[in-house]
């Protein structure tokens, strides 16, 4: 609760800030609030309480994802140093927007109420709305912005249709009055509505997190979107929507009959999300446009330790989805960044934009490769134990088929995520901009070290974040 | 604990070589690699040849997955920890020569796979196990990668491919043999993936059947046994010479040490199943390697399918099932990693003095360079398996099991050695003997720090000959212990 407040004043504050003119306070300003704000919250681990008449809930769940979304966001910041090199007009309101939809997503890992996860999805988008569109003169950015817009609103919609529904079935808005609600139906003619407002709520969530069939928007609008923007979208968002999705089912659904309809449901759109992501990612030839589609397979990564469901909000499918989720932020965060260096410097998005960058910034080069080789799941790094975890946890509940799919979707990825690697140690540059360093300021050099970093340490030392749910 | 050092100390070298620069980076890895040998002679002179699992340590790694970081060495590992240890120095030597770009980072990455080496063939857990196979991988993709031929990013992408398609299979293997396992040592998860779980499993047949194909994969593309061998000859022949030396010399054993430890007694009734299976196979991957190594004209090709004709007569004695072709494999690997470490720095040898690799374009170096000529000789002969040489040992116990399984495959396989004189004297005739041509006729002798590179090589080439029970009773004990897991269901 204390990072819901902080951050909202502080993003207050930093709006203030921005009316100084000066842009060269803004960044470590907000970077320090961060730092503030992941204290403060690990202030609340071991603890559970709740507020506003139990809307909402901070245990040891909310914490640790407070920690992914808030921790990503602080690495993610310096990677904005050019918008304050450029003297960018409204840099004050984008920081201040990321910090209100940082409130947004944590009030999403910490709903307890459905009106609470509606409120904390719409404050999370809202600034990703206007985020997305922050590049005013850039047709792509326009486009993002109002692709992203439209579609948010309509799974909106639907998902505020599905939670209608609920409401209307069981008469409450808590999980766990909804829970007791479907266990014990009151009314058996509402069952059915009761059921397709489960499934409305479903698709709404499986838009926001672009699992297939419902990613189809994902592609253009992270191409389209500044790409610090996108980086943001595709960690902070993904990774509060699957606790936000976990809970929702742990909590609300977990009944065995509500297990049938969507446990084969979600099965399925697993299955096609890891088929769309990996098969959609093969054939790209911009490496932005890859990391978009790789997002989409990792929402299918992820959607696997939701089928491996136990009904409860630790064991192996919660802290599945905390480790994959973690390991996943930092490894996106840390390839996005190269990419919003290289692509600033070379403007140009495509793999061979990454020609010979071993060569002229060996730093960005191999972090990058360990990125890649952790969103590969190549052991040595976070992502394979993400990985590792997650498909446990899915052999464990039986789920050998869909793991054995997985693992050789995995296989896939691996032809396009060697594909940078490939770019940057095995080819020359073939022009001049290629030719020529990409310049990378010393905190950008550390920032992108302490990922690497991080995504090794996931990667060696698993132990020290395995099962702490 | 001196496990734990002989794995941490090649990575924190690599780490530290990041501080010196140039021709000091060389010195350092150098003598980072010495010191590793030394550690390795150590454990090798304190190591009781009579009980297993010395100088162990295990340490939960993932505690509440019941993973453990638990290394440690029997008699076979210790054998590959000491061909690891002895070989990297001679392979970081050899990369002197070619003064590589970038050079630091070259030796760094050696380093680097030789924890990961290490870490392989003392690792106790099945997914420690895994990892370690991966930490191997990942440094070699790069050596080759990056400093290789012409064609390095198709050739080393099929390679990382291959690899790691068939060791998640083997992953996969393991993660369900875990699931079958009881609840870890201290009681805090419900399963555990340490080596003595999974040799006390008892599954049934039907399902070993399967599932030695899934652990199987990831060896058999290692070795590589026929017909998962095709990443192998392009790999061999684009990589650098050092990394060819590193894939062939050691990398190669992984998967033969990976057979006899984790996959004869971990699912013994699926090898019952399907050996006759592989000996076939690898009885065709004999033949058929020394048939294509014959028609090759490129001297490297040419070593690289003689390895896989080679690897094929291990792979046959480790699937003999009996102690007499394990022992065999287990001092065959040693030879092998000798004498192709060998071969290979002679070929890079020829090919940075003249320029080519080609068979035709050589010839007439004996009176140029008679040292070279020598050292090339021995090597090769000890290759052929000639008498008195490591070579003669290896086969000639391997054969022995092969036979002792099967009379028609052992004659069969037999045929590997009289192919082998084939086709390396011919090509030993018409590189070294006949008329100098353009490439030749400046041809300079090996220098005194390239002999000194051979001159450990040549010794070893007629120490395992002569006297191959220093090295077989370090193995026997191990090599025991497996035949009984396998025997006993």
């Amino acid at each position: 609760m204390n990072s819901i407040i902080l951050l909202s004043v502080l993003g207050l504050g930093n709006l203030f800030l921005g009316f100084r003119r000066s842009n060269r306070l803004l960044l470590p300003a907000a970077m320090l609030m961060l730092v503030v704000v992941l204290g403060v919250n690990f202030l609340d681990w071991g603890t559970s309480q709740s507020f506003f008449n139990d809307m909402l809930v901070i245990d040891n769940f909310s914490v640790a994802f407070t920690a992914i979304v808030v921790l990503t966001a602080l690495l993610l910041l310096p990677f904005s140093q050019k918008y304050v090199q450029d003297g960018e007009a409204n840099l004050a309101e984008y920081y201040s927007l990321l910090l209100f939809s940082l409130v947004g997503a944590i009030m999403i890992v910490a709903y307890n109420h459905l009106l609470m996860l509606f409120l904390g999805i719409e404050t999370l988008s809202i600034a990703m709305y206007v985020l997305a569109g922050s590049e005013k003169r850039s047709l792509r950015s326009n486009e993002a912005a109002l692709k992203y817009f439209l579609m948010g609103s309509f799974t909106t919609g639907i998902l505020l249709f599905g939670m209608a529904l609920v409401y209307g079935a069981t008469g409450t808005f808590v999980l766990r009055d909804i829970s007791f609600a479907v266990q014990n139906p009151v009314n058996a003619s509402l069952i059915p509505m009761l059921y397709i407002g489960m499934l409305l709520m479903l698709i709404g969530m499986g838009f926001k997190v672009s699992a297939a069939p419902f990613h189809f928007w994902t592609p253009d609008v992270y191409e389209g979107t500044p790409t610090f923007f996108t980086a943001f979208m595709s960690t902070v968002v993904k990774a509060a929507g699957f606790a936000a999705f976990l809970k929702l089912l742990v909590q609300a659904f977990p009944a065995a009959s509500a297990q049938g309809l969507w446990l084969p449901t979600l099965t399925a759109m697993c299955a096609l999300t890891l088929l769309v992501g990996n098969v959609g990612a093969v054939t790209q030839t911009s490496a932005k446009r890859m990391l978009a589609y790789s997002s989409v397979s990792h929402a299918g990564y992820l959607l696997i330790g939701l089928v491996a469901f136990n009904g409860q909000l630790e064991g192996a499918s919660a802290n599945g989805i905390f480790f994959y989720s973690l390991a996943y932020s930092i490894a996106t965060v840390a390839a996005f960044g190269v990419l919003k260096l290289v692509s600033d410097a070379r403007s140009r998005e495509d793999y061979n934009g990454l020609n010979g960058l071993a060569k002229t910034n060996p730093l960005l080069a191999f972090v990058l490769t360990v990125a890649m080789l952790s969103l590969a799941g190549i052991p040595l790094t976070g992502g394979f134990f993400g990985k590792f975890f997650v498909f446990s946890a899915a052999v464990e509940k039986g789920y050998i088929g869909l793991v054995i799919f997985a693992v050789v979707m995995s296989m896939v990825s691996i032809y396009y995520y060697l594909r940078p690697i490939i770019a940057m140690y095995m080819r020359d540059a073939d022009d001049e901009a290629t030719a020529t360093a990409v310049p990378v300021s010393g905190f950008q050099s550390g920032a992108l070290l302490v990922l690497a970093l991080l995504t090794v340490v996931l990667g060696v030392l698993p132990g020290l974040l395995a099962g702490i749910l | 604990m001196l496990t734990v050092l002989l794995l941490l100390w090649p990575v924190a070298a690599a780490l530290l070589l990041h501080f010196f620069k140039g021709g000091a980076a060389r010195v350092a890895a150098f003598g980072a690699a010495l010191v590793e040998l030394v550690l390795a002679a150590y454990a090798a002179f304190a190591f009781n040849p009579n009980n297993a699992g010395q100088f162990s340590l295990n340490l939960p790694w993932i505690s509440s997955a019941g993973i453990s970081f638990h290394v440690g060495m029997d008699g076979l590992s210790l054998l590959l920890v000491l061909l690891t240890a002895f070989l990297v120095p001679i392979i970081l030597l050899a990369a002197f020569r070619r003064n590589f770009e970038n050079e630091g980072v070259f030796y760094a990455l050696v380093l680097f796979m030789e924890t990961g080496l290490i870490g392989v063939f003392t690792a106790q857990d099945a997914f420690l196990f895994y990892f370690m196979w991966e930490v191997a991988l990942i440094p070699i993709y790069f050596l080759a990668g990056v400093w290789g031929g012409v064609n390095r990013a198709k050739v080393t992408f099929k390679f990382f491919l291959y690899t790691i398609v068939g060791s998640l299979f083997m992953l996969a293997g393991f993660v369900y043999l875990y699931f079958q396992t009881g609840a870890s040592a201290d009681g805090l998860a419900a399963h555990n993936s340490s080596l003595a779980a999974f040799y006390n499993l008892n599954l049934p047949a039907e399902t070993q059947m399967w599932l030695f194909w899934l652990i199987f994969a990831a060896f058999a593309v290692k070795m590589p046994i026929f017909p998962f061998h095709t990443w192998q000859p392009d790999t061999y022949t684009e990589a650098p010479a050092p990394a060819t030396m590193l894939l062939s010399g050691i990398m190669l054993k992984m998967g033969i040490y990976g057979c006899m430890r984790w996959l004869l007694p971990v699912v013994p009734l699926g090898v019952d199943r399907w050996q006759n299976l592989v000996l076939i196979l690898a009885v065709i991957g004999i033949i058929y390697g020394a048939i294509i190594a014959i028609r090759q004209q490129d001297v490297k090709r040419l070593i690289a399918y003689s390895s896989l004709s080679h690897v094929g007569l291990m792979i046959a004695g480790v699937f003999s099932l009996t102690q007499i072709g394990l022992q065999g494999a287990s001092i065959q690997m040693l030879a092998h990693g000798v004498n192709v470490v060998g071969m290979f720095f002679i070929a890079d040898a020829i090919e940075r003095r003249t320029g080519t690799r080609t068979i035709a374009d050589l010839g007439g170096l004996t009176r140029q360079a008679p040292v070279l000529t020598v050292c090339f000789l021995v090597l090769l002969l000890g290759t052929v398996a000639l008498p008195l040489t490591n070579g003669f040992v290896g086969e000639f116990l391997l054969l022995e099991g092969v036979f002792e399984y099967n009379a028609w495959m052992g004659a069969v396989a037999g045929v590997t050695i009289i192919l082998g004189a084939v086709y390396l004297l011919r090509m030993f005739q018409r590189v070294m003997l006949g008329p100098d041509s353009s490439f030749t006729a400046t041809f300079t002798d090996l220098t005194g720090a390239e002999l000194a590179l051979l001159v450990p090589l040549l010794v070893l080439v007629f120490w395992i000959g002569l006297f191959p029970n220093t090295f077989l009773q370090l193995s026997e004990g191990s090599v025991l212990n497996i035949l009984s897991e396998v025997v006993k269901r």
